[in-house]
Parts: C-alpha cells; structure tokens; sequence
C-alpha cells in the first residue's frame, strides 16, 4: 500500500541494496587483485564457439566499483532521478556479475545457460498467459498450479493408456479446460470469492492427481518417453543462437507462439478489446452489449487451457513421468511472473525468464560447485532461489504494476 | 418486569456457550449438509471404483470415533488441525489469506526440537513451557514476513506465506540431511530424514500407555483465548475492522498495516504453537514431511467453522476423525488413502463455495451482512 509509505522510498532501498553488494565484492576481491597468477573465469559460448577469458578479480573489482559508486548516491532522495539509469544499469550487470563470479577458475557454457534459463521458463511462461486471460477479463486465477497438476496427471495418464503421447498433450489441455470450467462456475456462477475458488482447486487436485497416481499410474509400465526435440530447419543451423532457440521441443515452440499471438489478441483485434473492457469495467462493457459471463467462462477456459499446456510440459516434455506435486509451485511462481509482467503478455515472458534464470543459476551453482564460507553451497539453498526471487520481486513491483480494475468482484447483473 | 428479562437476555447471549448454541443453530445446516453431499459423492466414487462403499464408511466410523482407543486417537489427531484452523481463521478475519500455516509450523517446530533437543537435565516445569514458547516465536516470525510485506509493498499473502512453506521446507531439509557437520540430524538415524529426539524434560505430559497429550487441552484453551482476543479486546476490535473495511478502518483511525502485520504475526504464532505440539508431544522429533498437507488441510477447517473461533473445535474434531478412521477404511474396503483425501476435498469445495450446497439445497442465499471476507486482490 503505497499511499502510506512514509520515509524510505523503493528507489533508496535498492540503491542500498546495490551500495552494500559493491562494499562486498570490493572488500572480497581486493586481495586477490594484485596477485600474479589471476584467477580466469572462461565463459564459453557453444561447443567450438568463443571463449571469452575474463580475469575474475579485476572485472569484479571494477564491477563492485560501479556498484558502489552508483548506489552511493543513489540513497539521496534529490538525485533520485539521475541516478534511476545507473540502478538499472546496475540491474543488467548483476546476471553477468554472478556468472563470473560462480565460474572463477573454471569454465561454463553461457549458451547452455540460457538453454536452460528458455527451457525452465517455459512452463512459468505458460502459465503466466493463463493467468493473463483470466485476470484480463476479471477473474483472479491462483489455481494455476492446480490445472498443471491435473494436465500433468491426466496427460501422463493417457499417455500410458494410449500409448501415444500427442493425445497425452491434448489431454492435458482438455484437463486443465475442465478445471477452468470448474474455476468459472464456481466464480463467475456462483460468485464464490475467487481466492477461495482457486485454493478449492488447487487442493481437489492434488487430491485427484495422487489418488489416480497411486491407483493407476505406479502399477502401469510405462517407459521415460517424452516428446523428442524438433529442429527447425534452416533458422537452427543459424550460429550461436540458432541451436538454443530453435533446436528446441514442441511445448516451447507452443509457449512462443503463444506469447506473440496472445499479445496480437488482446491489443489488436476486438476480441482482445472487449476481455479488457471486461476486466477494467464490466458494467459498462455489458452496456454496451458485450456478454460479460460468456467472456470471462471463455477466457478462464482459455487460460485453463493453457495451464493444462504447462501440466504437459512437466510430465510429457521433461520428465517422463508423473510425481506428486511436481509442479512445486510453479503455478505461483507464474503468477508473480504475469505480475512482474504488468498484465502484458511480453513483460510475463520476461518476468519468466527472470525466474527460469533463478532456477537454472541454482543448477549451475551446484555443477560449478560454488563454495560458501569453505565448504559447498547447499543444494536446498539453492532450490530456494526462485522462491525467493519471487518475494523479492513482488516486493518490488506490486504497486507499481496496476492490475485490471474490476479484478476479483464477481459481476452482478 | 420485562426490563430486567430483555437485559436478562442480552446478558445470557453475551455468554460463550450460548453464542455458540445460538450459532450453531443459525448457521449449522449448510456445513452439515456441505459434509453430507461430500460423503454420498465419496460414495459414489468408491462404489464407481467397484469397492463396497458400506464398509468403507463403516470402517471409517469405527477408526474415528468408534472405540475409547479410537477417541483418543482422534483427539490426538486433531489438535492441530483445531490449532491451525485459529490460525486461519484469525487471518480471514483481518481479510488476509494465510496459506502459510504450513511453513509457520515447520519453523515452530524447527525452533521446538532446537530447545528440546539442545537443553539437556533442566526440569520439565521450565523445559517444556520454553519449548512452547520458541515453537510460537518461530511460527510468529514466519508469519510476520508476509504480514510485513503486505503491509509496507502490498505484495499478496497468499503468494508469498506460499513461497515461505517452500523455503521452510527447503531450510528444513538442509537443517536435517546436511551430514559435515550434523545440524539437527541425527547421526543414529539411517535414513537422514528426522531430527534427533527431543529431552525427556521437554516431551508434553501424557496420560500414561497412550498418545493423549495436554495438547487437547492447549487447543481448547486457545480457541478461548482467540474467541477472547477477536470479540473482547481492542485489538480484536481493530483486527476484525481491517478485515471488513480497511479504508473505513483507517479513516477511524486505526493503523492498518500494524494491524495487518499484528494479525498475521498471530496467525503464524498460532500456527507455530501446532508444530510446537506435535513435536513435543507426539513424534518427539521433526520428520522432513512432517506437515505435509496440514496448511491446506487447516484452511479447510476454517472454512468449516465459518471462521467462528468457537466452532473450530467440532470443525478440527471432525477433520482429524476422517484422517484418523481413514487408516481403518482403506484396510475394509482395500482402499487407497487418496479416496479420504478426495473426499476432503470435496468438503472443502462445499463448504469453501457454500452457494453449491445452498443451490443444491434449495436454501435461500446469503442475506446481506452474512457473507465472510476471505481475502482482497492484488495490491489493495
């Protein structure tokens, strides 16, 4: 709640933020400047690619110079406006910051890493867009990580018992429309609070998917498949990029598409008009004689749908088979991406990425075995990233990120 | 004459038991009936899975409330479930989501088996109150965080008490399985998954050859003190104002985001004081997935009882009963322990979507004034 926000503003805080991880690295790496032998970190882009050597201690140092000088002055509230540029420059470097630091005196891929980073964003992504359709026309949606649970679980299901794994990807979605449908009813027809609605849905799923787990699913053979990598021709030969972006599997492809032709529709064609003037005023928008139930049932199933999408990607796309509760939070963590996002179908692609980053930089930490105070970062710490990264960012963000105005109030006629 | 009779009255009324009698003669038939249509479709299900419905729900009762043993089980089942629905409940009442009563009691128990564990020869007198103490400091904290965030940035509870169950349990796990060095492990334990167990000194006292503890007795002494707190003091005042109208609250002059970070430091400490309990009293040692449900299930058992501190008891009794009769139901009917957890859900939907029951039921919808605050959009 801004308006009540008294003293320190955001901007100071991370201005502080940046001050203090600048005192840090200048304090951590001035020893080592001065050393004849430095410590190279090798950052390697693809097999056979370039290597770039940076010598670790004199681009930290530099890196930890610029921080603290551009957060330093970034504390005084009447520089505030210059110094906004520098916070942001400050932002761009810190992926490239931890990267370097992580792989002091060892080598990493940093292809590889935004493989991963695309990779394990693709579900956040995902289920961002559902979230998107759904609150664009007005309808919080937190059952996100339960229509995952369920495409996941009936996909997988049907994977096993048709044994073809596109039908396990239509099932998926099929599901998760169904849970939508479920969401809608209970929100829209029978104007339940929406919160309550979608933790209704989040716990009959995991209800549901454990019971058919357990029942059906451990006892059936049913081999690691999962969908296999198309490339794409030509646009995958292209170098350095064209092996990450399009060498990829199907579900991503989908994600991609997705995005783009969700931004066209809601910002271009009249379709996307009336689910925004839905959401913001739907009294108005009935006046005009646009249906608001019938737009909100389509756009809950809609986003179901694609949060059925996500489901696949879990137990079709990567792992092969069907766990409880794989989803692990994910449906949240893609919330806070649509909001990260501001609503908007390109900011929720970035707000996935940024925690697809997170999740994939725990991975790596623990390939590149990163030490903490002399012994090994523990893997747990690392599986909080995201989870952390999520807090941190809708600390941030809420506030300034305006959500659809009639969000959350069931429309009486 | 009749003067004193009408302010006889107003003074019976003001009475607990009878609120509550008057309560559950209000409000009692929709959660009964929401439990209800949840059995017959449980039924159903299981008649659809071809399995004998009949002793399923027989066995169900006789696991649950049909033997002295059984009773106690139950009892000790449900402490704290009636514990973390007050958590709950407290939150809806200030209009704040508190899906977090899961980590809340991992960190409280976190901080329980530290005090039970690393005190060694002290008397139980002081040993075990300490315990209890830390478990509600450690849940206190854990729920202040999103109660702080909420208030200051206005970054929704319900994402962010679920990002904390995470890192609860992620911190959990480390502090259990990292082996150089032990932290809370216990070298003697095999499979690296408990806590070492806690002092004598600090288990809660028994009733000798069973597993009934005075943590029934703590459950019902808080759900007095928070019926208490919400109706009878100041702060229970300002609680329930921001939950109706925060923008009236403030305008009265109450400070909404102390309020808000207060009720939701309550909440988790209550939460905390659950995972307290069930160390110290029952497994004597934390388990990495220990709670694993309990958050959601404790949401359910608020919305059970409405939110009414007072009939959290009935609500947390009848939920604990289910899990506790599901051990001998799945053994008569050979069923998987999922089809309880089906049926779970399935009151949760009623009872959470009360308009189904009531559009079922053919009962008359909510008058104006009766319907219950769960929780606001993004950022308001």
């Amino acid at each position: 709640m801004p308006s009540y926000r008294r003293g320190i503003s955001r901007q100071q805080i991370i201005a502080a933020f940046f001050a203090i991880i600048g005192i840090l690295i200048l304090l951590g790496y001035a020893p080592h400047l001065g050393q004849p032998d430095a410590t190279i970190s090798r950052l390697t882009f693809g097999l056979g690619g370039p290597v770039l050597d940076v010598p670790t201690a004199i681009v930290m140092f530099s890196i930890g110079i610029i921080y603290f000088s551009s957060g330093i002055p970034g504390l005084l509230r009447r520089w505030e406006r210059t110094t906004r540029w520098a916070l942001w420059l400050n932002s761009l470097l810190f992926v490239p910051m931890v990267l370097i630091a992580a792989a002091a005196g060892k080598q990493t891929n940093v292809l590889t890493m935004i493989a991963e980073t695309l990779r394990l964003g693709t579900p956040l992504a995902l289920g961002a867009l559902a979230g998107l359709y759904c609150e664009r026309s007005g309808v919080i949606n937190i059952a996100i990580e339960g229509m995952m649970l369920f495409g996941a679980a009936f996909g997988f299901a049907a994977l096993i018992f048709t044994g073809n794994i596109w039908l396990g990807v239509l099932t998926a979605i099929l599901l998760g429309g169904i849970a939508a449908l479920l969401h809608g009813w209970l929100s829209i027809h029978l104007q339940t609070d929406q919160i309550v609605s979608g933790t209704v849905i989040n716990i009959l799923a995991i209800g549901v998917t454990g019971y058919l787990r357990r029942s059906y699913l451990l006892s059936s053979p049913g081999g690691r498949v999962t969908l296999s990598t198309i490339p794409i021709p030509l646009l995958s030969d292209i170098p350095l990029i064209g092996n990450v972006l399009f060498n990829n599997k199907p579900i991503f492809y989908m994600m991609l598409v997705l995005i783009v032709s969700t931004h066209i529709a809601l910002f271009y064609t009249r379709w996307g008009l009336r689910i925004r003037a839905v959401g913001e005023n739907p009294r108005a928008a009935d006046i005009l004689g646009i249906n608001v139930y019938r737009t909100r049932y389509l756009n809950v199933v809609v986003g179901g749908m694609i949060a059925g999408l996500a489901g696949a990607w879990f137990s079709l796309e990567t792992v092969g088979s069907f766990d409880d509760g794989m989803t692990s939070g994910k449906g949240f963590i893609a919330l806070a991406a649509m909001i990260f996002g501001k609503w908007t179908p390109f900011g929720a692609f970035g707000g996935a990425m940024l925690f697809g980053f997170a999740e994939a930089l725990g991975t790596r930490f623990q390939i590149l075995n990163v030490e903490l105070w002399g012994s090994p970062l523990p893997i747990q710490f690392l599986q909080t990233l995201p989870y952390i990264t999520t807090i941190v960012v809708l600390a941030g963000l809420i506030g300034r990120a305006t959500p659809p105005a009639a969000i959350g109030q069931p429309y009486k006629k | 004459m009749t003067e004193t009779t009408q302010q006889h009255e107003q003074l019976r009324w003001k009475l607990p038991a009878w609120r509550l009698i008057k309560y559950l003669g209000l409000s009692f038939l929709v959660p009964v009936l929401a439990v209800f249509t949840a059995l017959v479709l449980g039924a159903l299900i299981i008649w659809l899975t071809g399995k004998d419905w009949m002793a399923a729900y027989i066995g169900l009762w006789q696991g649950s409330f049909g033997s002295p043993g059984a009773i106690a089980a139950t009892l000790v089942r449900s402490t704290p479930f009636i514990i973390t629905g007050l958590a709950v409940a407290l939150g809806f009442k200030a209009g704040l989501f508190n899906i977090g009563a899961e980590g809340q009691l991992y960190a409280g128990a976190l901080l329980a088996v530290v005090v039970g564990t690393s005190l060694v020869g002290w008397p139980a007198v002081i040993h075990v109150p300490l315990a209890i103490v830390a478990g509600a400091v450690g849940g206190m904290v854990w729920g202040a965080i999103p109660g702080y965030l909420k208030a200051r940035t206005g970054a929704h509870e319900v994402i962010n008490t679920i990002m904390l169950n995470y890192i609860a349990l992620r911190m959990t796990e480390w502090l259990i399985k990292n082996r150089t060095p032990y932290i809370l492990g216990d070298p003697l334990d095999a499979s690296g998954s408990r806590t070492r167990f806690i002092a004598a000194s600090a288990v809660l006292p028994h009733i000798p050859n069973t597993n009934l503890h005075v943590g029934i007795l703590m459950a019902g002494l808080l759900t007095f003190l928070v019926y208490w707190l919400l109706y009878h003091t100041t702060i229970g005042f300002e609680v329930r104002t921001i939950g109706a109208n925060p923008a009236a609250a403030r305008y009265a002059g109450i400070r909404v985001p102390r309020t808000m970070v207060l009720a939701m430091a309550l909440s988790g400490m209550l939460a905390g004081l659950a995972g307290a309990g069930e160390v110290l009293g029952v497994e004597r040692a934390l388990k990495t997935d220990f709670f694993s449900g309990l958050g959601f299930d404790s949401i359910a058992v608020a919305l059970l009882a409405r939110s009414n501190p007072l009939a959290m008891i009935a609500s947390g009794l009848l939920w604990g009963g289910l899990l506790n009769g599901a051990r001998l139901m799945q053994v008569r009917a050979e069923l998987s322990i999922d089809v309880i957890k089906i049926v779970q859900a399935l009151i949760i939907m009623f009872v959470a979507a009360d308009q189904i029951v009531r559009w079922i039921y053919r009962i008359r919808p909510h008058e104006p004034g009766d319907e219950m605050t769960f929780s606001r959009g993004w950022g308001t």
